[in-house]
């Protein structure tokens, strides 16, 4: 996985509350068999009109966000469906970071195996962010999203920012411990054995 | 020892080591699979060359793709084929247990589950899908994830976790007749918003809750998500043992007399502390009909439209504002007074064999209203065989409902079964959000009786009204 360290770009600011993960990504592109090509889709139903063509309005139609890789977003962003085709979509649309004063909590997961970097930032400073004319920074190893002479640090649990930083995949991680899980199994088919799935 | 919450105890249980960079790592013991969140993992484990640990915690099924008709001659459109395909292929390929399209027990993954006795009280159940909390109704701790956690259980049986807080919903009260699990959902998710469990782990009690059937347990737990929680849980009991007992996949003999002294445990403990407390009390509830774009958007059927200017904030009133639009409804109308053209009937969250039962009673001896269009579908096929083993099909039929084959149909609507632009729908599923049912079409959440209701009389009605008459 590509890692995130500093991004430094364009911010989209679509300040609407609970955005869910069907406006995100609805589902006829959820038929797909692979990861890529969703960014053209993304956001779909309201950037496009029935005849596909864009709608103006839509912030992401606009110069200069249609090359944003910032997302300002209002609070519980990505609620709903667990469809990763969500970060997916954000992520080939070129959306690296999303800022918003509170996420899902499956959409929240699935950013760090992406890595998308999910902001949580009170909802005032998103609204000052949103007033910046230039780039932001977002710096994952200072926490601090800045822009437009402001400044703004965030919270994030050390394990995820690792993952971030250097790009880990979880499953390597995860197979370090592959005796634990065997000697878990072994205890568990003594403790529960109604848990084995008996074949009819 | 520390008095421990139902969802503490099925953690502590499942709490294989911590991970070197400090996560906890958390046994999965069982494994929904469908078409949509899957292909990816299955790639990836390819790509990796890495096996799947252990094929045979898993169950999949084909649900959101599948047509609802004629269904006997393959699915027409290509990308839904294809990724049918894709899971036949991958299953096949890795040995996972399938239940394939043709087959009576064929039917939504959440439905299906508790179905086979794949359900069990205690065990920790994940799907790539966010109604997997439907699955707490039996007290386990069972939770929606991405396609790169399926492909991680796939690999680990496990999965890197954070624990959730506790959050204890009491019921207080009985349910009034002719209200159930729905509109206790859509009242709960009023009262705290859809973000109101996020972080936490929803445990339901209560009386009202141990006077609950399965289904009803089922379908309350199945809107935890809806309300911000990644689980729901209810703690087992006499009518979840009842519920399980001789299931295909459950256990027999000793290994369920084993099994019943174990889940008997899994209770909160007394002096347990939640994080959060809410308590609604029901006796007074009414039944409820949402009116936004988002579940938390709800009302009762006395109700009316709000005002925007009402709202508590600047940035609600902006939000109830852009939902009034796109709903198309103008503040201060009556729930009563909006009109119909579709009702959906099933889905994971009321496609059982309860909920049929519900919508028949109503629907008998009567006709859908003119211009209605009426989609009854059964959550499994062993549902729908049940369903017209007790005549409900025909009573369906002679109101003028369609009676459909089994799948996640106009849920979301990635199958043939769409509303048009503009539609409005009274529906028995989960979410109201835009476009949800079809691109511009409108969704009003309600419990199977009161969609039943609206069927008949062509706009929002108090099924009380209709069955207490």
């Amino acid at each position: 996985m590509e890692p995130f360290v500093t991004l430094t770009g364009v911010a989209a600011p679509l300040l609407r509350a609970n955005i869910d993960t069907d406006l995100i990504i609805p589902k006829q592109f959820l038929k797909t068999l692979v990861r890529s090509g969703l960014g053209q889709h993304l956001f779909s139903e309201v950037r496009y009109d029935a005849e596909g063509r864009e709608r103006p309005d839509f912030i992401l139609n606009q110069a200069p966000y249609r090359a944003a890789s910032i997302l300002l977003a209002g609070p519980n962003f990505g609620c709903g469906s667990s469809r990763e085709h969500a970060p997916w979509a954000l992520k080939d649309f070129g959306i690296r970071a999303v800022l918003a004063p509170s996420f899902a909590d499956i959409f929240y997961t699935n950013c760090f195996a992406n890595g998308l970097l999910p902001v949580t930032l009170p909802m005032a400073a998103i609204e000052t962010l949103a007033t910046v004319a230039g780039p932001l920074t977002v710096d994952l190893p200072a926490q601090q999203v800045h822009g437009g002479g402001h400044s703004f640090p965030f919270e994030l649990e050390p394990t995820r920012k690792a993952v971030l930083l250097e790009g880990l995949d979880e499953i390597k991680r995860t197979e370090a411990n592959l005796a634990d899980i065997a000697a878990f199994e072994a205890r568990r088919r003594q403790t529960a054995p109604w848990v084995e799935i008996r074949v009819p | 020892m520390t008095a421990r919450t139902l969802y503490d105890k099925i953690w502590d249980e499942h709490l294989v080591a911590t991970r070197a960079d400090g996560a906890s790592l958390l046994y999965i013991d069982r494994h929904l699979v469908h078409e949509v969140t899957s292909p990816q993992a299955f790639e990836g484990l390819r790509e990796a060359g890495r096996p799947l640990r252990r094929p045979n915690t898993i169950l999949s099924v084909a649900d959101h793709n599948v047509p609802t008709l004629d269904r006997e001659k393959g699915i027409h459109d290509e990308t839904c084929r294809l990724q049918v395909e894709a899971l036949e292929a991958n299953v096949k390929a890795y040995g996972v247990p399938y239940l394939p399209l043709l087959d009576d027990r064929q039917g939504i993954v959440h439905v299906v589950g508790p179905e086979q006795g794949f359900t069990l009280p205690g065990t920790t159940i994940v799907c790539g899908d966010s109604h997997t909390s439907t699955h707490g109704a039996f007290g386990a701790l069972a939770f929606g994830i991405g396609t790169s956690e399926v492909e991680h259980v796939m690999a680990t049986q496990t999965l890197p976790q954070r624990k959730s807080k506790n959050l204890r919903v009491r019921f207080e009260g009985s349910l009034p007749r002719n209200l159930g699990a729905k509109d206790l959902a859509l009242a709960l998710i009023g009262r705290i918003g859809t973000a109101g469990g996020t972080g936490h782990v929803m445990e339901f009690s209560g009386p009202a809750i141990r006077a609950l059937s399965m289904e009803g347990r089922m379908t309350l737990c199945n809107m935890s998500i809806e309300g911000g929680a990644r689980s729901g849980l209810v703690a087992p009991d006499e009518t979840t043992f009842a519920y399980l007992q001789d299931r295909p996949l459950a256990p027999r003999d000793a290994m369920w007399e084993a099994a019943l002294a174990h889940w008997r445990r899994l209770v909160s403990d007394e002096s347990a502390t939640f994080d959060t407390e809410v308590t609604l009390n029901v006796a007074s509830l009414a039944p409820q009909v949402t009116w936004g774009t988002s579940p938390q958007w709800v009302t009762d059927i006395a109700g009316r439209v709000p005002d925007p200017e009402t709202a508590a904030s600047a940035d609600d009133r902006l939000s109830m504002l852009r939902a009034l639009e796109y709903m198309d409804l103008r503040p201060g109308t009556p729930i009563e007074a909006i009109d119909v053209q579709a009702v959906f009937i099933g889905s994971c969250t009321n496609g059982r064999i309860e909920d049929l039962r519900e919508a028949a009673v109503v629907a008998r001896g009567r006709r859908v209203a003119p211009g209605v269009r009426v989609l009854v579908v059964p959550g499994s096929g062993l549902v729908k065989r049940q369903a017209e083993a007790e005549g409900l099909d025909r009573i369906f039929l002679e109101a003028g409902f369609e009676w459909r084959q089994p799948g996640c149909s106009m849920c979301l609507g990635m199958n043939d079964d769409r509303l048009d632009e503009g539609v409005r729908c009274a529906s028995t599923s989960n979410r109201n959000f835009e476009g949800r049912q079809g691109r511009g079409s409108r969704t009003h959440l309600v419990s199977p009786g009161m969609a039943a209701a609206a069927a008949v009389t062509g706009h929002f009605t108090d099924v009380r009204r209709l069955m207490e008459a």
